[in-house]
């Protein structure tokens, strides 16, 4: 057996077969002795050509190569995990891919596509209560209900995720601290596990996969279908008022006597500020209006009255946007963008209150098509920390003065408030978070990466925690840090039950869990 | 060398400068995939390497690169097990001595030399341009510019690979896929062993480090080294007439 076998067998567990195909010379048999020792020369297939494609992290930091299949059934996906047993293969979930790291990506393996599957299955409008397969859309919903007056009770900020990578991540919104996220809006979901069979789940059927499949970053099975209970509105619209804040201890201030009145919050922060405007920003409120505020709410509530406008100032294409932010994803240009936003908000937008409909609101990340592009070549990655109310502000402060003595500073600050939940690989906490996003370049990205492990120390030190849907840069020794033994033992207890042969993987997890997984 | 690759497959890596190139590389913490006939040199070769670093980062794969059909199912398991693939090298090479005109002995030389890298880096491209991103270097040779007399095949077989690189370059390079041909003069190594005249005599370890070098910066053609440029510009320009009267 030549050594590199060791580090194969560490990549792909205990499947040894899987690395001798059909079709080896004899005399590259005796290569892998210690291999065939273990199971006898099986013939395995090669994975056809014409499924192999690029497969990239939202924020384009990362690409693999991956046999990618796309099934409309739960028949269609079955056969993909027996073809993954088959040829010895890994299979990694994937919804729209919007996370933007790894976490739906598995190179050389096969990527399971889920998009495909994007059936509504039942509503009811008296309810509230809908039934849809795993892929579809934030955006599909909520355009299938918001003319019955109902909305998704959680939402990212964009619309594009599907259901199964929600649930999977476990997402959350600007209402974080008031609903939770969205697993504690969900009915019940079906889980199809690797050995074919498929589970509901629910807080009284099998609770103990329903709480760790949500969050469970697509380790256990694939969802296949949710039920989810969706919010009332009376109206189309929200009534929203911004306002500046100063500095890091303005903004926490204001979250706090916000937090019982305001139905959503959020907060931008420059984050090129230092000294006393260290944490400066702006906040969004929003809240839902009450009957009678809105005079048209059969027209407010039409999906033509949600969409986001086409064009920005009525004038320019918003698909050309992100070619007009270019010449600015730079330190000078950024710094210009974030000061020139920063003075708008003190001036000419402060305290002001207007009516927004939920789409408008909700999907920020909407309103410039593609400005990831902007990123281009390098891509971002997007730094997320959730940590405890009593540490947050000095946490916060901290890794914004880490950034700057690093000489790397974020192009965009995001700041939320947020409540613990019950699901066992929970990044929620009774505190804030606060997401920095960072430009990857080639020059710099040793230099990024050594950042962003400054940052996730002081984030563990302050008892904060990591969400996966986000993560690009942590380590194995820090993620089992923030979760704890006890919440590690129980998840992989469910995932060796239930996916014993460990089928379902991701970069992610190879990169956050591969020790761990093994013992 | 501070090197920008993470996996990497060496074709023809029981020896010379494709033995240095997969030295190098480990050196740099990329994971080779060491290719070659010769099994036992192979495993020599991995088991020193990973004998220094702490990874395991070579592993071997004993392959003709005559066995064309074995290729594409090969590949797949090499990229397979080493989670993607960054860089091909296809450096196995055959420079038979012996009498002139055996044809048994050309046909050896075309089918490793030109045919086996054909096999191999139609693969990798056909890989690379799916995927937008990689980079392949072709160890071509200075004796692929003249016909030389000593070494008719062997100088076709380089032409013909130097030919069949740039083709593959202006194939892929719209698709992200850097291409380089390695045109390296005499370099010391078994292949080379007992020739005479051998100008500009470099050891493998610097062959390598310059195709490195130039496949880091996504040269097009790397002469090797670089004080061949100049001389076979100037050989290139040489009538046929007076080319054929020189004795190299």
């Amino acid at each position: 057996m030549s050594n590199g076998e060791t580090r194969v067998s560490h990549r792909i567990a205990s499947d040894a077969v899987a690395m001798f195909p059909v079709g080896i010379s004899a005399s590259e048999t005796s290569v892998s002795d210690a291999a065939t020792d273990s199971a006898p020369m099986a013939l395995r297939e090669s994975l056809p050509w014409d499924h192999a494609e690029r497969v990239e992290a939202w924020g384009m930091n990362k690409a693999v190569l991956s046999y990618v299949y796309r099934p409309s059934t739960v028949a269609g996906i079955r056969k993909v995990f027996e073809l993954a047993r088959r040829t010895g293969r890994k299979v990694g979930l994937r919804g729209a891919g919007r996370s933007y790291g790894d976490a739906s990506l598995m190179a050389e393996n096969l990527c399971l596509d889920l998009t495909r599957m994007n059936r509504i299955l039942r509503w009811e409008p008296e309810q509230g209560l809908i039934k849809a397969e795993a892929g579809v859309t934030i955006r599909q919903m909520w355009q299938y209900v918001v003319g019955d007056g109902w909305w998704p009770p959680v939402v990212p900020g964009t619309m594009f995720v599907t259901l199964g990578g929600a649930l999977a991540m476990n997402i959350h919104g600007k209402n974080n601290w008031k609903v939770g996220p969205i697993g504690d809006h969900v009915r019940e979901f079906e889980l199809l596990l690797p050995n074919g069979e498929v589970r509901a789940c629910s807080r009284e059927e099998n609770s103990d996969l329903f709480f760790a499949a949500i969050g469970g970053f697509g380790m256990l099975g694939c969802i296949i279908s949710v039920t989810l209970q969706l919010k009332k509105v009376y109206s189309g619209l929200l009534s929203v008022h911004a306002f500046a804040t100063d500095n890091f201890e303005h903004i926490f201030r204001e979250f706090e006597a916000r937090g019982d009145a305001a139905d959503y919050l959020v907060g931008w922060i420059d984050c090129f500020a230092q000294g006393n405007a260290l944490g400066r920003g702006q906040v969004h409120q929003a809240n839902h209006l009450i009957p009678g505020e809105d005079a048209n709410p059969a027209q407010s509530l039409r999906v033509d009255s949600q969409e986001l406008p086409d064009t920005l100032f009525g004038v320019i294409p918003k698909s050309l946007m992100w070619r007009l932010l270019r010449p600015f994803a730079n330190d000078p240009g950024m710094r210009l963008l974030n000061w020139a936003k920063y003075t708008a908000s003190r001036t000419i937008g402060n305290h002001k209150t207007v009516r927004q409909s939920h789409a408008g609101f909700a999907f920020l990340l909407d309103y410039v098509p593609d400005w990831k592009f902007t990123y281009k070549p390098g891509g971002l990655i997007q730094h997320q920390s959730f940590v405890p109310a009593e540490t947050a502000r000095q946490c916060f402060t901290e890794q914004i003065q880490a950034c700057h003595n690093a000489g790397i500073v974020p192009y965009l600050g995001v700041f939320k408030r947020h409540r613990k939940d019950a699901f066992v690989m929970s990044h929620a906490v009774d505190g804030y978070s606060l997401a920095l996003d960072f430009a990857v370049k080639a020059r710099s990205r040793e230099r990024l990466w050594n950042l962003a492990s400054r940052l996730n120390a002081i984030v563990l030190e302050a008892g904060g925690r990591f969400y996966f849907a986000k993560d690009s840069t942590l380590d194995s020794e820090t993620t089992q840090s923030f979760l704890g033994r006890e919440a590690m033992e129980r998840f992989f207890a469910l995932k060796s039950r239930w996916d014993p042969d460990d089928l379902l993987r991701t970069e992610l997890s190879l990169r956050l869990f591969d020790g761990f997984a093994r013992k | 060398m501070d090197l920008p690759w993470k996996r990497a497959i060496v074709v023809g890596a029981s020896s010379g400068i494709g033995e240095e190139l997969a030295r190098q590389l480990a050196a740099s913490g990329c994971q080779v995939a060491l290719v070659a006939r010769r099994e036992e040199e192979l495993n020599r070769i991995a088991g020193e390497i990973n004998s220094t670093s702490p990874d395991n980062l070579a592993r071997s794969f004993a392959h003709d690169v005559r066995a064309y059909d074995d290729v594409p199912e090969l590949f797949q398991r090499i990229a397979q097990d080493m989670g993607g693939l960054d860089l091909v090298i296809y450096c196995a090479g055959v420079m038979p001595l012996g009498e002139p005109y055996n044809s048994e002995k050309d046909r050896l030389t075309l089918e490793t030399n030109i045919m086996g890298a054909i096999g191999w880096l139609n693969e990798a491209a056909k890989r690379f341009e799916r995927e937008k991103a990689g980079t392949i270097v072709g160890i071509s040779s200075v004796a692929g510019e003249r016909g030389r007399r000593g070494m008719p095949a062997y100088c076709a077989s380089k032409a013909a690979l130097t030919c069949f690189l740039e083709g593959l370059r202006n194939r892929v390079s719209r698709h992200g896929v850097v291409v380089v041909t390695a045109k390296p003069g005499p370099v010391d190594t078994p292949a080379t062993k007992g020739l005479e005249k051998l100008p500009l005599l470099i050891p493998a370890r610097q062959a390598a480090a310059e195709i490195l070098n130039a496949a880091r910066r996504g040269a097009n053609n790397a002469y090797v080294p670089r004080t061949w440029r100049p001389i076979m510009a100037i050989l290139r320009g040489l009538p046929s007439g007076i080319f054929r009267k020189l004795n190299i």
